[in-house]
């Protein structure tokens, strides 16, 4: 499905955080949002996952308005997402973490679960297959039972990502997913994302490492002081010379070039 | 090396993590009715050691707290929300089973009628209250348990007033009569407390393992991210605090009829604290935690008079240092001593 | 209308010493985030040392000091004791250990004074002013005096002085401030101490007319507590404005609805005001942060 930002805005204390952003991001594509810290990325992600009210703009997931909605109603069409500075449970283990992201595929009654059904176990069972699998899709499923709590900072990250799909969704919106990873796990994700994309979800990613950018993205946005400054495939951005200036500079032009030449 | 071990091998904390966790495979019996039997078992080896009424006494009050308790374990525990006023709604139920007796409606029927009341003022208050969190949910649910408290004590046509009331109706013993067994009073309600108190428990634990539970305790850990995986984090605070406030009616009301007499401060501030305190005490994450909890603040202070003497000090003074020594309670604390030893 | 008059000067009189309670909450929150529920137990404390004092023979204008400074050194013993060791505890924990403290505190009055309902005279005698109709007790002048007397104090020392401006750092990021070198152990002892003196003095000034008693704390806490919400948490002017406001909604409710609910209009007011205006009257709307 797709998601189109139209004009989306909000400010904290006078200060305009996220300003007048517009743009779309197509099913079976990635789209980056990249720029400078505190340029507003995550802020947007929350304005669109419905953390923050906007207090101007719209969203859309395929034509319809779902502005304003709360962020569960949003997983309910199919919005998920994760979260730069990680909101996984740590005091689960990292299979209930993602069985917690199969919530709204669970069709027991609050009845027969507080009285041990065969509904509730059937459904207990079924989310914890589902969890394996996207835990083994995110290269962790040895770690199924390690409390979230003992986990790297990089497993975190894709087990946020594990628990995102887990959900059914459509549209996903990842902040910095490879943040915390070594070389060998970013290829890892990088592939992962690849390979959800190709499956025809809707990707929206946010990343500062430019060479994974510039190779798996049909699409950036990139902001800078809470607006938008460019947009464009990775070719046009890598050139353009605002956004060479504002962010990327020499050092990540350079790396940007390379990546494409890999 | 036993160093060695402990660095390598998995922290499991506490029993029913390690059932919750645990991969998929048959088992015989679920970890609801394993929970009953464990209870049942300690309920019976309860009877077997008493030497007299007075035991039986104390005893039917650990399991009413108990039972009490594990609302609390399910409120706090699981989703992390503190309320200061579950006093009130075991209150609610303690005076329902007091005075509709007097109109004419049998004790079990009004039973059911305050328990059914403290839910609905739960479900009432609940969706506006738990919009709230931290503080202002704490004092909220501390302003809701002194407004019922207040009316308790001055609508003295009603309640008594703060002297109390007798409670006249049902006893234990006839139910047991009927199947032929000869009871004392005082033990057929320990036997009718220790039940509520298994079957309370079993199905917190059964809630713990189920969809619905790891929503909650999803929310206990982060309530924005079990919104963005679809949970309706106002629904699930609200059921929780419902159903949290139905085992502190439940409890009231059997202690009502246990004890033949209640006053207003069944629903006081200070008997809000103690449940919290039993909860935090034991370990506000278990049901072992809620027993273990209910049994130390209950048993103690029959046989230490400094309780008696001293009893504000003493509770607070253990929520202080049960916070800051061992923030998850004693039943957390000594399973992850034991597999350490263990290991 | 003399009526009136007489509700609206009681209303004024309780409203300032929940004002004096909400200003002492203001300060412990803004400087660590922290809320005391342990807040009221400081007007108990400067009360019953008060009394005690007093009924021990000992002039008010010494026996009023020491129960500040009572008060003082019990509000460093609580952040020292029991706030501090668990700075880094999530929210639920620091309202149990609050709450603790508070029963704590509790348990140790009743156990070093009595369980006695305690006043003394009012500093200026007992004699009532007689203003248009409405009789004031000297003391009301006191309270009220007393309220914003705090209130400006804290306004210059919270802007004016290089402490004041330490804890005003240290809230709003503690390792900010720390980095440029402001000693936040010392703002945060500062603050408990400043805050459980504001509750003392409170207590102390209040005595005479309100009468006090080993168990009135929470009482307290929460009406400030519903003071401070309704002004808006953190704003010094709110907690001012929201204590006076709860005063006079208490008074009004005692004197035409009924005296035996005029506690639960303060509660009925929190539930309103986070219903309807969760950030109070004076207080900026934040948007927590994810
Ligand atoms: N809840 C909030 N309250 C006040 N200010 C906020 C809030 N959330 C974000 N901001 C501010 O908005 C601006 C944008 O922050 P944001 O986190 O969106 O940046 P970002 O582009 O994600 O940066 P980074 O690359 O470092 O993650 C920053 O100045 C930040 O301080
Ligand atoms: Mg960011």
């Amino acid at each position: 499905m797709s998601l189109d930002i139209d004009g989306i805005g909000i400010a904290f204390g006078g200060i305009k955080a996220v300003d007048d952003v517009s743009f779309t991001a197509r099913p079976g594509e990635v789209t980056s949002i990249i720029g400078p810290n505190g340029a507003g990325k995550t802020t947007l992600f929350n304005l669109v996952s419905g953390v923050y009210r906007a207090s101007a703009g719209r969203v859309r997931i395929d034509g319809q308005d779902v502005t304003g909605l709360p962020g569960h109603a949003l997983a309910r069409r199919g919005m998920a997402r994760t979260f730069q500075n990680l909101q996984v449970f740590p005091q689960m283990s990292a299979l209930d973490n993602v069985m917690t992201g199969c919530h709204m595929q669970e069709k027991s009654n609050l009845l027969a679960d507080l009285l041990g059904l065969a509904s509730a176990h059937r459904e207990t069972a079924r989310s914890r297959d589902a969890a394996m699998a996207a835990l083994q899709r995110a290269g962790l499923a040895e770690l199924a039972h390690r409390p979230a709590s003992e986990m790297s900072y990089g497993q975190l990250k894709r087990l946020e990502i594990a628990r995102a799909l887990v959900t059914g969704c459509t549209i996903l919106l990842l902040d910095e997913p490879a943040a915390g990873c070594n070389a060998v796990e970013t290829r890892e994700v990088d592939d992962l994302i690849h390979a959800i994309a190709a499956e025809g979800k809707t990707v929206v990613l946010i990343e500062h490492d430019m060479r994974m950018v510039m190779r798996i993205s049909s699409h950036i946005v990139v902001l800078d002081q809470g607006r938008k400054i460019a947009e464009g495939g990775p070719e046009e951005i890598r050139n353009n010379p605002h956004v060479i200036a504002a962010y990327l500079g020499a050092h990540g032009a350079a790396e940007a070039e390379a990546a494409a030449h890999v | 090396m036993a160093g060695q071990g402990t660095t390598t091998a998995p922290q499991e904390s506490g029993r029913e993590m390690q059932a919750r966790t645990e991969p998929a495979r048959r088992r015989v019996i679920g970890p609801g009715l394993r929970t009953f039997l464990i209870f049942a078992v300690l309920v019976g080896l309860g009877a077997l050691i008493f030497p007299s009424s007075y035991f039986y006494r104390v005893g039917t009050l650990v399991w009413i707290n108990t039972l009490a308790v594990t609302g609390i374990v399910v409120l706090l525990g699981y989703v992390g929300l503190v309320s200061l006023g579950h006093a009130g709604f075991f209150a609610i139920g303690a005076y329902a089973t007091a005075i509709l007796p007097n109109y004419g409606i049998p004790s079990p029927l009004a039973m059911l009628a305050g328990v059914a009341l403290a839910g609905l003022l739960a479900l009432a208050v609940g969706r506006p209250i738990l919009k709230l969190s931290g503080y202002y949910l704490a004092i909220a649910t501390l302003g809701l348990g002194m407004l019922i408290w207040m009316v308790l004590s001055k609508e003295a046509w009603l309640t008594g007033g703060p002297d109390g009331m007798v409670v006249s109706g049902m006893n234990a013993r006839n139910l047991f009569k009927m199947v032929g067994l000869k009871l004392k009073s005082a033990e057929a309600w320990y036997w009718v407390a220790g039940f509520a108190a298994a079957i309370g428990a079993a199905i917190a634990v059964n809630l713990a393992g189920s969809p619905s539970g790891r929503a909650l305790r999803a929310i206990h850990d982060s309530d924005v991210a079990a919104r963005s995986l679809g949970v309706d984090v106002a629904k699930a605070k609200s059921r929780a605090f419902v159903i949290s406030a139905l085992y502190a009616a439940v409890a009231g009301a059997l202690l009502a009829l246990a004890n033949g007499y209640i006053t207003p401060e069944t629903g006081g501030f200070m008997h809000s604290v103690e449940m919290v305190t039993m909860a935090v005490l034991g370990g506000a994450s278990s049901v072992f935690g809620a027993l273990v909890g209910a049994l130390i603040l209950t048993a103690l202070p029959q046989v230490l008079t400094v309780f008696a003497d001293y009893e504000h000090m003493v509770l607070g003074g253990i929520m202080v240092l049960t916070m800051i020594a061992m923030r998850r309670g004693l039943v957390p604390f000594i399973v992850d001593l034991w597999n350490r030893r263990k290991s | 209308m003399s009526e009136l008059l007489q509700f609206l000067v009681s209303g004024i009189t309780v409203g300032a010493i929940y004002a004096a309670i909400a200003l002492g909450f203001t300060l412990i929150y803004n400087a660590s985030g922290v809320v005391n529920f342990a807040q009221g137990e400081f007007v108990v404390i400067g009360g019953m040392t008060a009394a005690a004092l007093i009924g021990a023979g000992v002039p008010v204008w010494i026996a009023a000091p020491l129960a500040v400074i009572a008060g003082m050194l019990v509000g460093v013993l609580l952040y020292r004791l029991a706030i501090k060791p668990a700075r880094e505890a999530p929210l639920v924990s620091l309202i149990i250990i609050t709450i603790g403290a508070s029963i704590f505190l509790r348990g140790a009055m009743q156990a070093v004074f009595d369980k006695q309902i305690h006043r003394y005279d009012g500093f200026s005698g007992d004699a009532p002013l007689r203003v248009g109709g409405a009789t004031i007790l000297p003391q009301s002048l006191w309270i009220v005096g007393g309220s914003i007397a705090v209130f400006a104090f804290l306004a210059w020392f919270l802007n004016r002085t290089r402490a004041g401006r330490g804890i005003k750092a240290t809230a709003s990021n503690r390792m900010a401030a720390a980095l440029v070198g402001i000693n936040t152990g010392r703002a945060m002892n500062l603050s408990f101490a400043l805050s459980a003196a504001i509750g003392a003095l409170a207590g102390v000034l209040a005595t005479p007319v309100t009468f006090t008693s080993y168990d009135v704390g929470v009482l307290m806490a929460l009406k400030g507590f519903s003071a401070t919400m309704l002004g808006g948490v953190g704003s010094p002017l709110g907690a001012l404005a929201g204590g006076l406001l709860i005063g006079l909604i208490e008074a009004l409710t005692a004197g035409y609805i009924s005296s035996d609910y005029k506690d639960a209009s303060a509660f009925i007011v929190i539930l309103l005001v986070l219903f309807l205006r969760p950030q109070g009257l004076f207080g900026a709307r934040i948007t927590e942060r994810v």
